[in-house]
């Protein structure tokens, strides 16, 4: 009996308490800038496109909700000539983010993805680039790599060394 | 037709509109109050626990009220296949029509009542047994498993606390020498009846949360048990009397106690039905606030409880405040 009107008596006390709510449209919480939200194609901090569609983001992803197709400029850079993420398929279990070996696709802390429209979730090429470099600041995957492009042979990449003559003998 | 006339040329028609006025005003008052309660039980709940509860629909969530009987309304009121139709569509107007039929008597200010019974306090015994019917009959005619079961303990926990309500409240009707609930509140002028009836109080409240089936002892309903208990196959409105009943019923155990130990409408400066009208929201408050608090009993809590606790005590109430009176009386 006691303990009823002590519980009685602490409870009506949390009338004058905080309240926990957070009134979510008006209110927001701050994400964290790692949250897995939106998924965003990212840009080398020269502005070209990161993407070198190599495909991995689409065998990596558990729900087949990205489709690419990848082709070639006239420089020699591997480029998509269409990207697609289907949103209302996706997990945002950021296995894309992990896969991808040029920083390209990553994920953002934004989880406001509602519509009305199914065929309205599916993101293009499009609505996915954006134009700076994401959460990567100064990765350019075509400086670093031995892979050669118009402007830029093999052995020129930072830290690369020439290409070795493998038919010599001499080391 | 013309005796219908002479009739109606013979009452004064001003008494008569009124009378009906007054009828009809208590009849949408409580209704309305009892819709009203679902709203603002949400949002008291809410504030005890932290949260904010329905704001959204109208300014403060008001709105919200009226959403749910939308909602309520448009649903599929279904009636299963398995169950006894009459019976299973009586049950519901049972509570609601036994819970308004009480609140006949109640004596909102002087003379403002719509039914001035020398025995008010016993037809509002009366009636709160039939609502047992309500529940044990909607219980029994759903024939399902948990709704029978519901009804069951409805029927037990119903019963055995209509016994020591009646009991608790024959110290104030011993005091005052009446069962008018006018007479009881006139009976308050120089000390209200909670602190010289204060054992009959506290079990008049508890034997109100058990006939109101409020939570400490909800366990005709027991949704963590038995799915929804009694109303377990109602839907739409018939469910939504269920509910309404439910909160209508609560007005009145509170409206109740405030004229019984609380002085009804005395108080000064302020208007009497203020008076009684801000009495009956705090005692409706505290129910609130009883829900939010306390988890529910066990079965075998409950029943040792009302027999083994609160019926003796209300019996010695009843012998001790007699013998006061006698003694006084010599």
């Amino acid at each position: 009996m006691l303990s009823a009107l002590r519980t009685l008596w602490s409870v009506f006390w949390h009338a004058f308490a905080r309240r926990f709510t957070v009134q979510y449209p008006e209110q927001k919480r701050p994400l964290p800038p790692r949250f897995r939200g939106r998924i965003v194609l990212t840009r080398d901090p020269d502005g070209e496109e990161r993407c070198v569609a190599c495909y991995l983001c689409a065998a990596a992803c558990p729900v087949d909700c990205i489709a690419l197709q990848a082709t070639e400029d006239e420089h020699g850079r591997r480029y998509p000539e269409f990207f697609r993420i289907n949103f209302s398929r996706c997990i945002f279990c950021g296995f894309c983010e992990e896969a991808c070996p040029t920083c390209a696709i990553q994920l953002t802390p934004d989880c406001e993805l509602a519509d009305y429209r199914r065929s309205s979730l599916v993101y293009e090429k499009a609505d996915l680039l954006i134009g700076g470099p994401g959460k990567v600041h100064d990765y350019n995957f075509y400086r670093v790599a031995g892979v050669a492009i118009a402007e830029k042979d093999k052995g020129e990449a930072e830290n690369e060394l020439p290409p070795a003559n493998v038919r010599r003998l001499m080391p | 037709m013309d005796a219908l006339n002479a009739l109606l040329r013979e009452v004064n028609s001003a008494e008569v509109l009124r009378e009906v006025a007054l009828v009809l005003g208590v009849l949408i008052g409580a209704l309305s109050l009892g819709g009203g309660l679902t709203f603002v039980e949400r949002r008291l709940l809410a504030l005890w626990q932290d949260r904010y509860g329905p704001n959204r629909v109208g300014p403060f969530g008001l709105l919200q009220v009226v959403a749910d009987t939308i909602k309520l309304f448009t649903k599929e009121d279904w009636t299963p296949p398995f169950a006894d139709r009459f019976v299973f569509v009586v049950a519901p107007a049972i509570v609601i029509a036994a819970t308004l039929m009480s609140f006949a008597v109640i004596p909102l200010a002087p003379g403002l009542v719509v039914a001035d019974l020398n025995v008010g306090l016993l037809f509002f015994l009366g009636m709160s047994s039939l609502s047992v019917y309500s529940v044990a009959l909607g219980g029994w005619s759903a024939n399902s498993k948990y709704a029978l079961l519901g009804g069951l303990r409805a029927a037990g926990q119903m019963v055995s606390y209509e016994v020591f309500m009646g009991l608790s409240l024959m110290g104030v009707v011993a005091t005052t020498g009446s069962f008018s609930l006018g007479d009881i509140v006139e009976a308050q002028r120089r000390v209200w009846f909670c602190i010289p009836q204060c054992i009959g109080l506290v079990t008049f409240l508890i034997a109100g949360l058990a006939e109101t089936r409020r939570i400490p002892f909800d366990l005709p309903e027991a949704e963590g048990e038995l799915v929804a208990g009694f109303h377990t196959e109602y839907s739409g409105m018939k469910f939504g009397m269920f509910f309404l009943g439910e909160y209508v019923g609560v007005a009145l155990v509170s409206a109740l106690t405030v004229v019984l130990f609380f002085g009804g409408w005395l108080g000064p400066v302020l208007p009497p039905i203020v008076w009684f009208l801000g009495k009956t929201a705090l005692l409706i408050a505290l129910f609130i606030l009883v829900r939010g608090a306390l988890p529910r009993l066990r079965y075998d809590q409950l029943m040792r409880l009302g027999w083994k606790v609160l019926l003796p005590l209300s019996l010695a109430n009843v012998v001790v405040t007699g013998a006061v009176i006698l003694a006084l009386r010599r």
